[in-house]
């Protein structure tokens, strides 16, 4: 097993081999028109809270970003070296039809350095293996994710949605937007992250946000039910390889979402349910509801220090845990909503900000696109 | 000269200082240790008939009496101890089979000693009970995953059938016959002000308990004694006893000295004849016969009910616990090696069955390996003495315990370990109404009730200090968990890391 490695001296322990706390900042962004926005507001925001960060850990989500190519998936990966690369690749050939693979584009800055390959592959079930495999397109596709990220020594997929990218690094958040040149990406949401673990994680893929499909989470906290989480999502065919409580968080959205049917409001009832006190002063069938909540997906519940973001096609949601250990501020003017660990990096990126709220503990904020421009993005016209 | 080959264990120490002649222990003493010489005016005892139970020293006004262990031993020896060297004369003496009560009181291993829980520092806040909402509210039976919905998208909150307990304890189950009215009594009044379930044990249920059937959990074992649709109709939910932690793979004798008129009609036996519980149940010779059963008692509750399954921890308890998941069963209950027993023999309490720490996560694993740990709820039994053992036995993947012993203790109970002579001076392992009696169940009742509220207070404190306020996120968070002075084997195991890591 990996964690015997830490003991043997100089190893440095990675993202997986043992589990590593930390502190953060996020932001996001979103417009509810679907216009589409470059990456530099987001850099903006996230840089205002640099302390809140350590220069270990940093990233992005882009929703909107690859309009000409949203009828395919988006694979982000890391290769570690042109072996990794190879395999993987043989692997994905095996799999999809890939329409495009390429570097993502870089810029050298000093402040990231140690950088693996990045690569980008745009692609499609193939129609035979799809088939045989028995499974909807997306499962396919989330469970190749996790069989590359398992078996492939060296490559690493961070993001797979459609749409939509992750971008992430070792670094300061804004550095980390600089050497991706996120200015050049326009979409219509973006989030992002700064962390500040406790440790050296030295490996890209712990950096945030975690991703699975479209569904991706950028989270500040430290969760103090992560391994009855953990050891319950992994009943469900999602092995956590990176002991981070964002992947949990992650997996258990995508479960409830995908394979139980949940709505994300539902999904905030699930894991960050009201008390009991309160359930117990409700109408009947409304405590009927949550008393089922709590009990048939009681493992769900995430206790300890949350806020996080989430990002879904057409959507985001802003999630602070029940007793809102975690400071979060939201914020909206004109189609735009906002939501960020300080309010200062809402205003610093608009100062005239209409209506301004720390959302209370377990009180989910979901902004959605416009119904006429979630056509648009879809491809309507 | 006839030979005694037996010294008594303990010793009358009596402080003739202190010692008013009130007598009062010569009557409180069912084992008749104290007597009275009038020419003295001085009361006397007889080591020899007594079993260490305290009832005297308790009792004495003027604190005059306490109970020594003998240091009359023989000469050292490893390998024969006193013990084992008594158990051959008695046997040599009786030629019978040696019979013990309550749990396994040898030097095994202990576990929950030797596991430590985490606290919150720095990085996470811990969360303080006083302040903030601390939830130990649990619901056991099947987690269903399957979110039905009605033709407007509504969530339709179909459940299978749940017990909901106000804090993750319940009372063990313990016969009407094994303990007397009064000690039900008590566990049932408790049961319902504390919102928890007791279980009836095998013995059936007394019709003046009916009225707690809200809180009672009904026995079906393989004597079937007590049987009946009234009593499955009375409960909140009916256990089937597959085992017993402190005597696996034999059944139960209750003499028939025990079986009085009350317990004849509660257990629907004739008065005077001995209760003989058959070592398996006659129509369970395999997995797929207790799945019979359980739905045989499904059907009989039209559903409404949750079915509890109760085996001892043996060797292969995880892939029995994987079968019993799928068998229907919406509880699986382990019984340890150190659970307590009215009487059991002596050989099989101390030598057969596994400690619950390793069974239970070892089921947790399993279950979990198997993706079924969602389809029942599992409750860990038989040595959990104190609250911490009760967080240690959630966070291995238990979601709630029963205790025994320590309900026991807190009725009374000095832990004598002689339940099967029927003589219990504390009115708890007895049926003869004089000694019933001194077990007021207006006092027991609220003991227990002190007791489980204390416990909830500590589990709350120690959650809360983890930084969890709530007790489902408690539950197999195994990395609240560190082993100490454990080896490899047990911390994989226990599925825990060493201190320090």
């Amino acid at each position: 097993m990996a964690a015997d490695d830490s003991r043997e001296g100089n190893i440095i322990m990675t993202e997986g081999v043992t589990r590593i706390p930390s502190g953060c900042a996020i932001s996001g962004i979103f417009s509810r028109s679907g216009k589409r926005m470059s990456g530099e507001a987001v850099m903006k925001s996230i840089s205002v809270m640099h302390e809140r960060s350590n220069g270990l850990g940093g990233g992005f989500a882009a929703y909107g970003i690859y309009p000409e190519y949203r009828e395919y998936y988006a694979f982000h990966i890391f290769h570690n070296d042109n072996t990794a690369k190879i395999a993987c690749e043989k692997f994905l050939e095996r799999h999809f039809d890939i329409v495009s693979a390429s570097n993502i584009p870089t810029r050298k800055i000093p402040a990231i350095t140690d950088e693996p390959l990045i690569w980008r592959y745009f692609a499609l079930p193939l129609k035979t293996k799809l088939a045989s495999s028995q499974l909807d397109e997306r499962e396919f596709v989330a469970k190749c994710a996790f069989r590359i990220n398992k078996d492939i020594e060296g490559s690493y997929v961070f993001s797979s949605g459609k749409n939509m990218g992750v971008f992430k690094a070792v670094g300061f958040p804004e550095d980390v937007g600089r050497f991706y040149r996120l200015e050049e990406y326009e979409g219509y949401c973006f989030t992002a992250h700064g962390r500040y673990p406790t440790n050296t994680p030295g490996w890209w893929g712990g950096a945030h946000p975690f991703s699975l499909l479209d569904c991706t989470v950028v989270h500040n906290g430290e969760i103090s039910s992560y391994d009855a989480n953990r050891r319950s999502i992994e009943m469900y065919g999602y092995p956590c390889t990176l002991q981070t409580d964002t992947e949990v968080i992650a997996y258990i959205i995508d479960y409830l979402n995908r394979k139980c049917g949940f709505s994300y409001e539902e999904i905030c009832d699930i894991v960050a349910a009201p008390f009991w006190s309160e359930i117990d002063k409700m109408p009947v069938a409304k405590k009927k509801l949550y008393e089922y909540y709590r009990s048939a997906f009681s493992q769900y519940l995430i206790t300890g220090p949350f806020s996080i973001l989430v990002g879904f096609e057409g959507g985001m949601m802003a999630l602070n845990d029940r007793l809102k250990l975690r400071s979060m501020v939201a914020g909206t003017r004109g189609d735009m909503v906002y939501a960020a660990s300080e309010e200062a990096a809402i205003r610093v990126i608009e100062p005239d900000i209409e209506r301004v709220w720390a959302p209370s503990g377990g009180e989910c904020v979901i902004a959605r696109l416009y119904p006429e421009a979630f056509e648009a993005l879809k491809g309507g016209k | 000269m006839a030979v005694n080959y037996i010294y008594p264990d303990c010793e009358v120490v009596r402080n003739y200082d202190r010692c008013i002649s009130c007598r009062a222990c010569e009557r409180q003493c069912a084992n008749e240790v104290h007597s009275y010489i009038e020419e003295e005016n001085k009361v006397v005892s007889n080591d020899a008939e007594c079993v260490d139970c305290h009832r005297c020293v308790s009792i004495c006004p003027t604190r005059a009496l306490k109970i020594v262990p003998t240091d009359h031993n023989f000469k050292a020896n490893a390998s024969w101890s006193k013990t084992n060297i008594y158990e051959v004369y008695k046997q040599a003496e009786s030629g019978g089979v040696l019979l013990s009560s309550m749990g396994n009181p040898n030097a095994f291993p202990i576990y929950w000693d030797k596991i430590l829980l985490n606290a919150s520092q720095v990085t996470n806040p811990s969360i303080d009970p006083l302040r903030e909402p601390m939830e130990t509210r649990v619901y056991l039976g099947a987690k269903n995953q399957e979110v039905k919905r009605d033709a407007d998208g509504r969530v339709i909150p179909e459940m299978t059938p749940q017990l909901k307990l106000s804090m993750p304890v319940m009372f063990s189950a313990m016969s009407y016959g094994s303990i007397s009215y009064n000690a039900h009594e008590s566990l049932a009044r408790a049961s319902q002000e504390l919102g928890i379930f007791y279980n009836t044990g095998e013995g059936g249920l007394h019709e003046d308990f009916y009225q707690y059937g809200a809180n009672t959990i009904v026995q079906v074992a393989s004597g079937r004694f007590g049987v009946h649709r009234g009593y499955l109709d009375a409960a909140a939910a009916v256990e089937i006893k597959m085992g017993q932690g402190a005597k696996p793979g034999i059944g139960g004798h209750l003499p028939g000295a025990k079986i009085g008129e009350d317990v004849s009609r509660t257990r629907m036996i004739p008065v005077g004849s001995d209760a003989i519980s058959p070592a398996p149940h006659h129509d369970i010779y395999s997995i797929e016969d207790l799945r019979q059963l359980v739905f045989s008692l499904k059907e009989a509750t039209a559903y409404t009910k949750p079915v509890i399954v109760k085996i001892a921890a043996v060797h292969n308890v995880a892939a029995i616990a994987s079968g019993i998941a799928r068998s229907g069963a919406d509880i699986i209950s382990i019984d340890g090696f150190r659970g307590g027993t009215g009487a059991a023999p002596t050989r099989i309490r101390d030598n057969v069955g596994i400690p619950i720490e390793m069974a239970l996560a070892a089921v947790d694993t399993r279950l979990r390996e198997e993706g079924i740990r969602d389809r029942v709820s599992v409750l860990a039994a038989g040595s959990i003495r104190n609250s911490a053992d009760v967080v240690k036995a959630i966070a291995l993947g238990a979601d709630a315990v029963y205790i025994g012993t320590a309900a026991l203790l807190a009725l009374g109970c000095h832990l004598c370990r002689t339940c099967n002579v029927g003589k219990c001076n504390w009115g708890i392992a007895t049926q003869v109404p004089e000694l019933v009696r001194r077990l007021n169940p207006d006092v027991g009742y609220k003991r227990l009730v002190n007791l489980m509220t204390a416990w909830n207070h500590e589990i709350e404190e120690m959650m809360g200090g983890m930084g969890i306020n709530s007790i489902e996120s408690l539950k197999g968070n195994r990395l609240m968990l560190r082993g100490v002075g454990l080896n490899e084997k047990e911390l994989s195991i226990l599925g825990i890391k060493h201190a320090g890591e």
